[in-house]
């Protein structure tokens, strides 16, 4: 059982890290003058809304997701709304911390908010796929030893790597070297993006290497 | 010998401020500055000297030359002129240079070969020291003689056109200027257009004597893509037609029977292998000059340019220009310029330069008798003397040339002598000093991380192997060993020394201290060693490292520390370093969020999911408290943080320091404009209450009404000096000093501080009553707060304020309910400390500090005071914080009593970390470009910071009560 979920964790994480790949290349090809650098903030859109697809098809195709006991459509689309609503909260959550952490209020507001809807894309929509609108389950997945699955050890470390990664990101900033990537908020997505890409990475790999010492108390 | 942890870590900290003293002296080497504070003038040259009758003639020889044109291209590093290449780059020149009446030299700058102390090299003559730049920082104009302002009280007409250093250099010298900034570095044209624009008119006028011009693209060509770009070659043909232009029109502006022109091309430092400079390597420091004029030799062919030192320009420009060489050079004329004159005149110059080193060597050496050049100077003058009495008896033969030469050449000598005794003194890092200063440093440090366990245990005392370290032979053969090694460097150095000049009793003090601290370090490391080795013995490896699983904050807190210690090593970032502090204060407290969200969410889970209990959590044992206010006191824990986070947001935005964004608007100078003086004066008066409702609580009752009067006494010192508007006093505006509100304020912070004091003495001595002491340390600090209040300025009123209120905050709802230990709390305070001391305002440039502080409540400057009170207002932040530190571990009940002793230590820990690795830092980037405006103010910082905390920790001291009496 642990093989196989191991398994079926490394080719989900591929196929997102495929996203993000093909989401900074395809438009690269198709569209004229489209770059990391230069036009960020559409690359940036455009690697959420990848990752964004892929993670909802992936994680629906997987069935992860906690069983649902109700089926009625209803009931699906109640929760679809709240999830829609969690994942503009926090967009809005993410937006206030980077205000906080310093980034201009007004002026840059649009480079701020779509760091805001990357990070969400890449933290909480995983949250939303594994766990549901369930914040009693988030609060038990992010507490000390509170993971009751492999996913949920899973999803703890690739939102700590995201999440350090755009703290990492940060860095650079005050650097007088007048670099491209120094432009806010490249350097924080670009980090962002390099933590989430390590985390797919680390989390099946962590996994793997301490299956022995990782006891789950339920299931 | 077992000491207290709060004495240990006080000892340390005051063994390190001596330390870093010792460091500091041989960072900055005092300058040397001669003792007049007046500058020469015509009529205290000294007489012509001739042996016999009366002294001859005090004037000056007649000036050389009439009109002098000086070229200074920015990085002309001296092989563009005389490398191979020189012919291609700069043809004109180099045919000059080769054919025509010229002098070409190799001048050698001295590092740091960054354009500002170049200048003041080329126009003093003096070598400026590091702590002259540290020192003017706030007086930007150039107050020491120099050649531009003796020109310019000869009535000299001086035009300058370029960097406009030279305009702030020289207020009002210039009859006429145009200043360029350097701001733009990628712009290596416009720059350069602005000086050149101005030639063709100012070249066919007459009305000027000195026309100084200052090329800045090359320099910028440098910086862009280093020596071997592209863009150089152009750049030096339009310097060379630059200098073909002037020459022409000086050539034919030249007229018969006047006294003919100087044009002098030269380099103010060279251009390192990368294209930046401010180092002492080869290229940086050697720049080509080059003298043209009529009067001199005309050249036939290439010769090797002769090597001279930079500020030999000053007095030669000086006495050929018939000016009074400036006080404090430390050049020498260059003897090839005065060669065509007579020789009495040759004579006559050497003299004056001679009698002009002599003045500086004397006052700035007290052996000066024992320099070679002063003996030297001494035989030449009476040669000189005894020269002159057969000159004016008519004797022209050739005995009289030939003692002549003779007596030139005694000059010469004596003068280099002279000028090398000064310079040697200049300029150089004193390596032994620093180097003494840093081990000693380090020992101290590894003492104090060794001594961390014992430090940090229950018992809060380190037992110091001090007796038997002293008694061992290996501290013996050290400290034989530590004084022959000073013999050694002393008798062998060959520059000046501060360590070396010390007595010889204080050094042995120091010697004897070192090597004792090196056998207690080698004693407890072995200690330490067998005690782990016996350790890991009885146990496996498995369960040690389980058991040091540190928690979130842990790992944020020790990050922070490392990271923060390590980026001072790059200069943006200890421009920068409010932005590390806002970074990392943001990053603890949603980290302290996330503790308490963690604490509150999984109690309520943990009581409403039977089954969850069962897991090992930390926080499940004190679970069980389901009180009635426990929900509001959950809420109000949960909103501290976020409400601590927009504070510090919202402050952040009053002052905008740093470099790269200190220039955008901030609140604190919208508050400080004339138009918004209402608003200020709401702030100020809703500030000051809320600093009093937040201080009073823990006072007594005279302490009350003191701190009421005081806040009433600040408000009316502000509206007095007018920061504020006053009620009552609509008509009458006159401005004054405030110096009785002040002094007012001054009485009631000595009354507070008074009562504290006597609270705690009883309370030490008489009773012990921990309830009285704890009152009268939050007295002492309530003193502090009142005191900080009247010295901030107006707008920064809010952030003491918000001090306050996150202090009470945090300690009420999270540091008192989530269990954090002292070294967490520590820590803490710490960071905000740091956050705050950037809040106010501050930066880690000189420029920030606030003079005007030092003159609250005095009459006029008196140095101590000043001093004390700068340093209290500029350090309020970070004192705050510590001294709210002391208060809160040790008027805490449930803590133990050794959380005092703990917290000393880490905060001695949190700041001798840094300031030791600054100054490794310091050193090894001793010839970075930058080592002037941002690293050295940065380590005088940081010493402050050191004094302080030093100060701090005796604090603690008298708080730790010793664990056996509770």
């Amino acid at each position: 059982m642990w093989d196989r979920e191991i398994r079926a964790m490394v080719s989900t994480h591929a196929i997102m890290a495929a996203s993000v790949f093909m989401a900074t290349v395809v438009p690269a090809v198709f569209l004229p003058g489209f770059s990391v650098y230069g036009t960020h903030l559409s690359w940036l859109y455009s690697v959420s809304a990848a990752v964004t697809g892929v993670s909802v098809a992936v994680f629906w195709l997987l069935g992860i997701a906690q069983p649902t006991k109700k089926h009625s459509l209803g009931y699906k689309l109640s929760r679809l709304c709240r999830c829609c609503v969690y994942f503009f909260l926090s967009c809005i959550f993410f937006h206030f911390v980077v205000l906080l952490y310093g980034a201009p209020l007004v002026e840059s507001a649009l480079e701020t908010f779509s760091l805001a809807v990357l990070l969400t894309s890449l933290t909480t929509l995983r949250c939303l796929c594994v766990l549901g609108p369930n914040v009693q389950a988030w609060i038990r997945v992010f507490s000390r030893h509170g993971a009751m699955s492999v996913w949920d050890t899973c999803l703890q470390i690739t939102v700590a790597c995201t999440l350090v990664g755009a703290w990492v990101g940060a860095f650079p900033i005050p650097l007088d070297w007048d670099r491209p990537w120094q432009v806010w908020p490249v350097s924080c997505s670009l980090g962002a993006v390099i933590g989430f890409l390590t985390g797919l990475v680390a989390a099946p790999a962590w996994i793997h290497h301490h299956r022995k010492h990782l006891t789950y108390k339920s299931k | 010998m077992k000491v207290r942890t709060s004495v240990f870590a006080t000892l340390i900290l005051m063994s390190e401020v001596i330390g870093i003293a010792l460091f500091l002296r041989g960072f900055f080497p005092v300058p040397i500055k001669s003792s007049l504070a007046s500058k020469n003038s015509l009529s205290d040259l000294p007489a012509e000297p001739l042996s016999g009758s009366s002294p001859n003639t005090t004037r000056l020889p007649h000036p050389l030359f009439k009109r002098v044109v000086i070229m200074l291209v920015d990085a002309l590093r001296d092989d563009f002129l005389f490398g191979p290449n020189g012919g291609t780059f700069m043809p004109y020149t180099r045919h000059v240079v080769e054919r025509s009446s010229s002098y070409s030299f190799v001048a050698k700058a001295r590092p740091p070969t960054v354009t500002m102390p170049r200048i003041k090299a080329l126009t003093t003559g003096s070598i400026p020291g590091f702590i002259d730049v540290v020192m003017n920082l706030n007086s930007p104009a150039l107050l020491e003689d120099n050649l531009i302002w003796q020109a310019k009280t000869a009535e000299k007409r001086i035009i300058f056109y370029g960097d406009d250093t030279w305009v702030r250099l020289f207020p009002k010298h210039f009859m006429e200027y145009d200043g360029t900034t350097s701001f733009f570095v990628s712009d290596y044209t416009e720059v350069d257009n602005n000086v050149t624009r101005h030639l063709d008119s100012t070249l066919k006028r007459d009305d000027w004597d000195i026309l100084i011009l200052h090329y800045l693209g090359l320099d910028h060509i440098g910086h862009i893509s280093g020596p071997y770009s592209s863009l150089i070659q152009p750049k030096l043909m339009e310097m060379d037609d630059v200098l073909k232009k002037i020459h022409g029109a000086l050539i034919s502006k030249e007229a018969e029977g006047s006294l003919p022109y100087l044009l002098v091309l030269c380099g103010d430092h060279g251009m390192s292998e990368t294209g930046s400079h401010g180092g002492s390597s080869e290229p940086e420091v050697n720049t080509p000059l080059v003298l043209i004029s009529p009067a001199f030799k005309r050249k036939v062919g290439m010769e090797k340019p002769g090597v001279i030192e930079q500020v030999d320009l000053a007095p030669t420009l000086a006495l050929g220009l018939g000016l009074p060489i400036s006080q404090n050079s430390v050049g020498r004329v260059i003897p090839g310029v005065f060669q065509e004159s007579s020789l009495r005149d040759q004579l006559r110059f050497l003299h004056l330069n001679g009698h002009q080193l002599n003045c500086l060597l004397k006052d700035s050496m007290p052996s000066y008798e024992k320099e070679a050049g002063f003996e030297q100077y001494r035989v030449a003058e009476k040669a000189h003397g005894n020269w002159m009495k057969l000159y004016f008896e008519g004797n022209t033969s050739e005995v009289l040339s030939n003692m002549g030469k003779k007596v030139l050449k005694q000059y010469l000598e004596a003068l280099a002598a002279l000028s090398s005794a000064l310079s040697k003194q200049l300029g150089k890092y004193d390596m032994y000093s620093m180097i003494a200063g840093m081990v000693f440093v380090f020992q101290l440090l590894m003492i104090l991380l060794l001594a961390m366990p014992e430090a940090l245990s229950a018992d809060a005392a380190v037992d110091l192997p001090v007796a038997s370290a002293l008694l061992s032979l290996p501290f013996y053969l050290l400290c034989l060993l530590l004084a022959s090694v000073h013999v050694l460097v002393c008798t062998s150095a060959t520059s000046s020394c501060y360590y070396c000049t010390l007595s010889w009793g204080l050094v042995f003090v120091v010697v004897a201290f070192s090597s004792a601290m090196f056998c207690i370090l080698i004693s407890m490391a072995v200690r330490r060693l067998s005690l782990g080795l016996k350790y890991n013995g009885k146990s496996p490896l498995k369960t040690n490292v389980s058991e040091w699983s540190l928690s979130e904050l842990d790992v944020l807190l020790l990050a922070g520390t490392v990271g923060h210690t390590l980026s001072l090593a790059a200069s943006s970032f200890i421009e920068e370093e409010h932005q590390t502090w806002y970074f990392l204060l943001n990053t603890l407290c949603l980290a302290m969020f996330q503790d308490v969200c963690r604490k509150y969410f999984r109690e309520k889970s943990t009581s409403k999911d039977e089954e969850d209990c069962l897991l090992p959590s930390k926080d499940c044992w004190n679970s069980a408290l389901p009180q009635p206010d426990a929900s509001s006191e959950k809420w109000l824990a949960l909103a501290t943080p976020i409400f601590t986070l927009v504070c510090c947001r919202l402050l952040r935005s009053i002052n905008q320091t740093g470099v790269q964004w200190a220039h955008l608007p901030d609140v604190g100078h919208w508050l400080n404009s004339s138009e918004h003086r209402t608003v200020l004066s709401l702030l100020t008066v809703f500030c000051l209450v809320l600093t009093y409702l937040l201080v009073q609580r823990r006072c007594s009752w005279v302490s009350k009404v003191a701190l009421a009067f005081g806040l009433v006494g600040v408000y009316s010192y502000r509206a007095a000096v007018g920061n504020v508007i006053f009620p009552w006093q609509h008509s009458s505006r006159t401005m004054s000093k405030g110096t009785v509100e002040a002094r007012f304020v001054y009485v009631f912070v000595l009354g507070i501080l008074f009562s504290g004091t006597k609270d705690l003495l009883r309370s030490q001595i008489i009773t012990a009553d921990a309830k009285l002491k704890s009152r009268g340390l939050w007295e002492i600090y309530s003193g502090l707060v009142l005191l900080a209040s009247l010295l901030f300025r107006a707008h920064n009123l809010p952030v003491l304020c918000c001090c306050l209120l996150i202090q009470t905050l945090i300690s009420q709802f999270i540091w008192k309910k989530l269990h954090y230990d002292a070294a967490q709390i520590t820590i803490m305070h710490y960071w905000f400390g740091q956050a705050f001391f950037y809040f106010q305002g501050n930066s880690n440039n000189i420029a920030t500090i606030d003079i005007s502080v030092g003159f609250v409540g005095l009459e006029s400057y008196v140095e101590a005071p000043a001093i004390f009170l700068t340093a209290l207002s500029t350090y309020a932040g970070p004192l705050l914080w510590t001294c709210h530190l002391v208060c809160y571990l040790s008027s805490e009940r449930h803590r133990s009593p050794v959380s005092v002793g703990h917290g000393c230590y880490c905060l001695a820990l949190l700041r001798s970390v840094p300031a030791a690795v600054y100054i490794v830092l310091v050193t090894v980037l001793r010839y970075h470009l930058f080592i002037w405006s941002v690293f050295s103010p940065k380590l005088l910082y940081e010493s402050m910071h050191l004094l302080l905390t030093a100060g701090v920790c005796l604090f603690f001291i008298t708080m730790e009560q010793s664990p056996r009496k509770s």
